[in-house]
């Protein structure tokens, strides 16, 4: 049963707004029950029970919410609920330790919850049948004169709290350090992030940085906090004094390192790095910021002379294949990639050529031969991926080799789109008989099958094969000499 | 015949492809016969109305024309509320994207529905602040949902227009996505809490359980482990204990938290069940997904929702991929055969049949030849990437077999410059299961990444390092067990003064020993049958049990955390059971409520840890309910990650 108590009513009739009655007796509608239990879920979210278990309290409407039949309902309440025991509570887990409770009855609810009558709402109909209640929670900041009579009551649980649940409060009155500082260990031990980043946004305001700095030293959950508001306002300078007086040397310069990303203008981003290499990073990234610095001033250069060279026309590369986007802010490998692609085959000396970039930058063989494959093959330059494998020992002869398996290469050929007599000349190369031929069966590569089974001396396997190839082609051909060879010690 | 892409490394296994499964033309009944004794789940579309009822008192807030500005991840969840029509009903003129430009509106009212962000904020601030120098005159609010942060107030204070805008909470804390997912929508929860180390959201985490609480509860039992579950646990306690109660009915009697950084492996594992995959693929936002011309054969996009509405997708999308082409296919059949039975059919039969049937089978249609279409498109790119080779670096990785192959492999991922999201993702697996990288492969490692992605994933390797998702192994790893009991006394008894040198300490992941106790690896040298799952490990094709689904197993079975010291300690403890108080539970009857679950996982789930407790729900006729901040899988994961963008 819902029903709002006399002096209730009288508040409501007597009000000058126009106000949410109840008039829901006799309602039986599962629906409303829902609505209800749920709307009674979000009641309890966000406020704090002045009544009894079932009334539904009205909404607030210009009465001062501060004046005294309010406070005194709210004192009653907030007894009786914390002395009440209730037979399903769960137990406190948490063990970190907490200042003594105390419960003020002072409180100013700022909320409040409404409950419609049909009519009062009737966009709403649609979506909650016959009856709303509902209760939400208005911006309310009374004037301070209204509680300030109260405002030094409230230890620091209790304004945690109060923080928590939304409603008024007052930082001013912590004032000494210490009170300040039970205020931020209080929200920490509260856990709720909301509430330290106000308390720390109030001890940013009202504490020297070096006396705040020093005690969120020993305050890890605090600090870290901090840290997170600092970088989300983009308070990039005091942060970095923050890092610099905890000793956090390589967090700081990794954050002004991350300033590059906001510099447009190429040059003004290289000037900036290399202002960066002054910066206390790690050894290893120390390395790579040095990188970073030569990488884009080569890639300025080498950027300058070939959007140069490609207006002019003065290369055929650059006509054939014309550059898609600048080589500025790419990758090393990209511009390895760039330049083994329209620089392959300059010396050394020259900023784009490969050797020079593969040198400076310290791109291992293995990379190297990677990005250099995939280059010329884009290119159909068969003849440079040839020489890319070939070692000569020192009788003179030529022999493949590669750091990678040739079954890589053959796969990245292939994506290339390389001809099958390319192909299979790498196919060949594969050291294992059974992924040679599954490549080959792959890529079509007829000869490598048919030599392979041969090599084997495997006769089934090449008679199988030849129902797959076609009557009367070439393969067709090849695999009947072969089965025809009286030569060939057939192992089946 | 064997259905198993199951790949490992100990002897040579029987591989069927992806182009293999397109052979599988068996399919058994593919929906696992569902207990009888299973629960019904509670009704969720109550959430809906709340919302949609809050929001419309909201907008009311503001009467008469005005202009509402939406931040763009909430103008899914709002989809799934309240349509066009709805805000137009309530004096909503223009609706526009926040897109942090100035605005072009005329309105002389403006509402904007946003997440409480700084930017945005700021944004809000410079919009007023243009209006001002202008010496335009217009009302403004922000309803801010969930909640509003004071530093957002803060930033309108020191703006100059605190009380020029007014400010409201939306509490739409809870979206539910299907029968048995809700979702609170909030992707930052993992960054923020597990990276940044702001509990910001604990205490929103804390309201959304205590909204399911007063709605579905009261609970009875909750077990938990993390720090972040046990701060939310807290929150939600002090809620419970500032409300009232009210004896009722319960319908969710029992609650599992759990932090996503107490199995960060699972995450970032290929999702080879079928929604993971499509997720993984396509991206499934806000339970919707978009379907490209590559699906739908056609020259446009379309989207879908993917839910239990959807009757084809509910009874694949807990199946192993390799299972789904052959029921699909079964499925055509079944359809033709229901299309044929007009050949034979008098007009009257003919007309009972149009009416009556044929609706259902044109609807049954369209969603077979989509979800036929999404498979065939799937499979198309997984071949493209070598996805069998890249499974079976996964599996190994998990396996601990030939790391050596693994690092080579990922080497070279790296050096091709294929896709780098995989290549972290690879590398985080790689730290993970092993504790760390050895100090040469972290350094070879990482400055070949730099080389092939950019050298500004400086910093996204410091928030990785940060997070203990890729980590360097320290020198002397016989000190594990001593650190991590040192670790949890730090933890404990000084909650807030945890230096950072113990902190980094207690991020070890202790796979191999989690996986040996826990069993988390099945021995590779037994067949697994895909289409009969034995265990939740058919989600990651037979080859391991998500880490997070086993806990939640384990702790039920043995109603909380007895004889699991080792493995919580490994996991740097913070679990906990507990009860409702004196004349709760102990007299309790066994009611349906105590056979459902809700799991709730801080920082995000995927779509294949809810296919193994959909699994594990069937097996012991329990029915879980998932609530997660966020649906996530590996990239949305990693993605959270970079910081090289400005």
């Amino acid at each position: 049963m819902i029903r709002g108590k006399p002096d209730e009513d009288e508040y409501w009739n007597s009000s000058k707004f126009k106000a949410f009655t109840f008039d829901d007796e006799d309602d039986d509608f599962t629906r409303l029950k829902e609505s209800k239990r749920a709307v009674n879920s979000i009641r309890s979210l966000v406020e704090e029970e002045d009544e009894e278990d079932d009334v539904e309290k009205v909404s607030w409407s210009g009465e001062p919410v501060g004046s005294i039949s309010w406070s005194v309902k709210e004192t009653a309440s907030s007894i009786r609920s914390t002395g009440e025991v209730r037979d399903q509570s769960f137990p406190k887990i948490n063990t970190a330790p907490s200042l003594p409770k105390n419960s003020s009855g002072y409180s100013l609810s700022s909320l409040f919850k409404g409950k419609a009558k049909t009519g009062s709402f009737q966009s709403f109909s649609e979506s909650f049948g016959e009856t709303s209640i509902r209760n939400y929670a208005p911006e309310l900041r009374k004037p301070k004169s209204e509680y300030k009579d109260y405002v030094s009551d409230w230890t620091p649980e209790e304004t945690v709290k109060r923080m928590q649940q939304g409603k008024v409060y007052s930082l001013e009155k912590f004032r000494s350090l210490q009170d300040k500082l039970l205020l931020l260990d209080e929200a920490v031990n509260a856990h709720d992030g909301n509430v330290i980043t106000a308390v720390l946004i109030y001890l940013k305001k009202s504490l020297s940085k070096e006396n705040l700095f020093r005690e969120l030293i020993t305050r890890e959950i605090a600090l870290r906090h901090y840290i997170h508001f600092l970088k989300e306002i983009e308070e990039q300078k005091l942060l970095v004094e923050l890092f610099k007086s905890l000793d956090r040397t390589e967090d700081m310069a990794l954050m002004q390192y991350r300033d590059h990303l906001n510099i447009r203008d190429e040059n003004k981003r290289r000037d900036f790095l290399k202002s960066c290499l002054s910066l206390p990073f790690s050894p290893d990234d120390a390395t790579h910021v040095q990188d970073h610095y030569t990488l884009l001033e080569r890639q300025i250069i080498i950027e300058a002379n070939d959007k140069q060279v490609e207006s002019s026309g003065q290369a055929d590369i650059f006509k054939k294949y014309p550059r898609k986007a600048s080589i500025l802010n790419m990758p090393i490998i990209t511009t390895l990639y760039y330049s083994c692609f329209y620089h392959y085959g300059e010396s050394d000396g020259t900023y784009s050529s490969p050797a020079n970039i593969r040198k400076t930058f310290r791109i291992s063989d293995k990379q190297f031969l990677l990005t250099c494959l995939g280059a010329r093959a884009k290119l159909k330059a068969w003849f440079d991926v040839d020489a890319l494998f070939t070692t000569k020992n020192w009788l003179g002869y030529t022999k493949k080799r590669s750091p990678i398996g040739f079954h890589r290469i053959v796969d990245i050929l292939q994506k290339n789109n390389a001809p099958v007599q390319v192909l299979q000349e790498y196919v060949n190369l594969v050291e294992d008989a059974e992924q040679k031929i599954s490549l080959a069966q792959k890529y079509k590569c007829h000869d490598v099958i048919i030599n392979t089974y041969r090599d084997l001396k495997d006769r089934q396997q090449l008679i199988v094969y030849r129902g797959k190839v076609e009557r009367g082609s070439s393969e067709y051909r090849k695999i009947e000499e072969i089965l025809s060879n009286s030569q060939i010690r057939w192992k089946n | 015949m064997q259905h198993s892409i199951r790949t490992s490394g100990n002897k040579p296994r029987e591989v069927k492809g992806w182009a293999g499964v397109l052979l599988c033309s068996t399919s058994g009944p593919m929906a696992h016969s569902v207990r009888r004794d299973a629960p019904e789940l509670p009704d969720f579309s109550l959430l809906k109305r709340l919302a949609r009822d809050q929001l419309i008192y909201l907008l009311e807030q503001l009467p008469g024309r005005k202009d509402l500005f939406i931040e763009a991840d909430l103008m899914s969840p709002l989809d799934r509320i309240a349509n066009v029509t709805t805000l137009k009903q309530h004096d909503v003129d223009k609706l526009y994207k926040v897109e942090y430009k100035p605005i072009v509106s005329t309105s002389d009212q403006l509402c904007f529905l946003i997440r409480p962000r700084i930017k945005t904020v700021k944004w809000i601030c410079d919009v007023v602040n243009a209006d001002k120098a202008f010496g335009r005159f217009r009302k403004y609010k922000i309803i801010f949902s969930p909640q509003k942060f004071y530093a957002c107030e803060n930033l309108l204070e020191e703006q100059g227009i605190f009380g020029d805008v007014t400010t409201d909470e939306w509490s739409f804390y809870l979206l539910p996505l299907d029968d048995d997912i809700i979702s609170l929508e909030l992707p930052e929860f993992f960054r923020d809490n597990f990276l940044e180390g702001d509990q910001r959201w604990v205490r929103t985490a804390g309201s959304a359980l205590h909204l399911l609480h007063s709605v579905y509860g009261p609970f009875s039992k909750l077990y938990g482990i993390g720090r972040c579950s046990k701060m939310a646990y807290e929150s939600w306690r002090e809620q419970v204990e500032e409300g009232e109660q009210r004896a009722r009915q319960a319908e969710i009697g029992n609650v599992f938290l759990i932090d996503r950084d107490v199995d960060l492996v699972t995450p970032l594992c290929s999702q080879v069940v079928y929604e993971g995959l499509v997720d993984d693929i396509f991206r499934i936002k806000c339970g919707c997904v978009e379907f490209g011309p590559d699906v739908t054969s056609s020259d446009k996009s379309i989207k879908v929702m993917l839910n239990s509405q959807d009757k084809v997708f509910n009874e694949i999308r807990n199946e192993h991929f390799s299972q789904v082409f052959g029921f699909l296919s079964q499925k055509a059949r079944n359809l033709q055969t229901a299309y044929d039975k007009r050949s034979g059919m008098d007009i009257k039969q003919m007309k009972t049949f149009v009416s009556e049937e044929l609706k259902g089978l044109k609807q049954e249609h369209r969603l077979l030849s989509l979800h036929i279409g999404a498979s065939e498109s799937m499979m198309k790119r997984k071949t493209k990437q070598d996805f069998q080779e890249l499974l079976k670096t996964e599996h190994s990785l998990l396996e601990g077999f030939e790391i050596r192959e693994c690092i080579s492999y990922i080497e070279e991922h790296i050096n091709r410059q294929v896709s780098m999201v995989e290549s972290m993702r690879l590398l985080c697996l790689l730290s993970l299961t092993e504790n760390g990288l050895l100090p040469k492969d972290y350094r070879s490692l990482k400055a070949q990444f730099l080389q092939s992605y950019g050298i500004d994933h400086l910093l996204t390797f410091s928030n990785l390092k940060q997070l203990g998702l890729l980590v360097e192994q320290q020198p002397g790893e016989t000190l594990t067990v001593m650190e991590s009991r040192v670790g949890k006394l730090v933890n404990d008894k000084t909650a807030g003064k945890l230096t950072d040198a113990f902190s980094s300490l207690a991020k070890k992941s202790n796979f191999r020993a989690l996986g040996r106790r826990l069993n988390l690896v099945p021995k590779s040298d037994e067949e697994y049958d895909l289409r009969v799952p034995r265990d939740m490990a058919y989600i990651f094709s037979g080859a391991y049990i998500p880490l997070s689904c086993k806990l939640i197993e384990q702790v039920l079975e043995r109603d909380g955390w007895t004889g699991l010291e080792e493995v919580t300690r490994m996991l740097n403890g913070h679990e906990f059971a507990v009860t409702a108080g004196s004349n709760g539970s102990d007299a309790r009857v066994k009611t349906d409520s105590q056979r459902i679950i809700l799991v709730m996982f801080l920082g995000g789930c995927t779509f294949s840890e809810i296919s193994a407790l959909r699994f594990l729900g069937r097996e012991k006729g329990l029915k879980f309910i998932v609530v997660t901040t966020a649906i996530t899988n590996s990239a949305r994961l990693l993605e959270s990650m970079l910081d090289n963008h400005a």
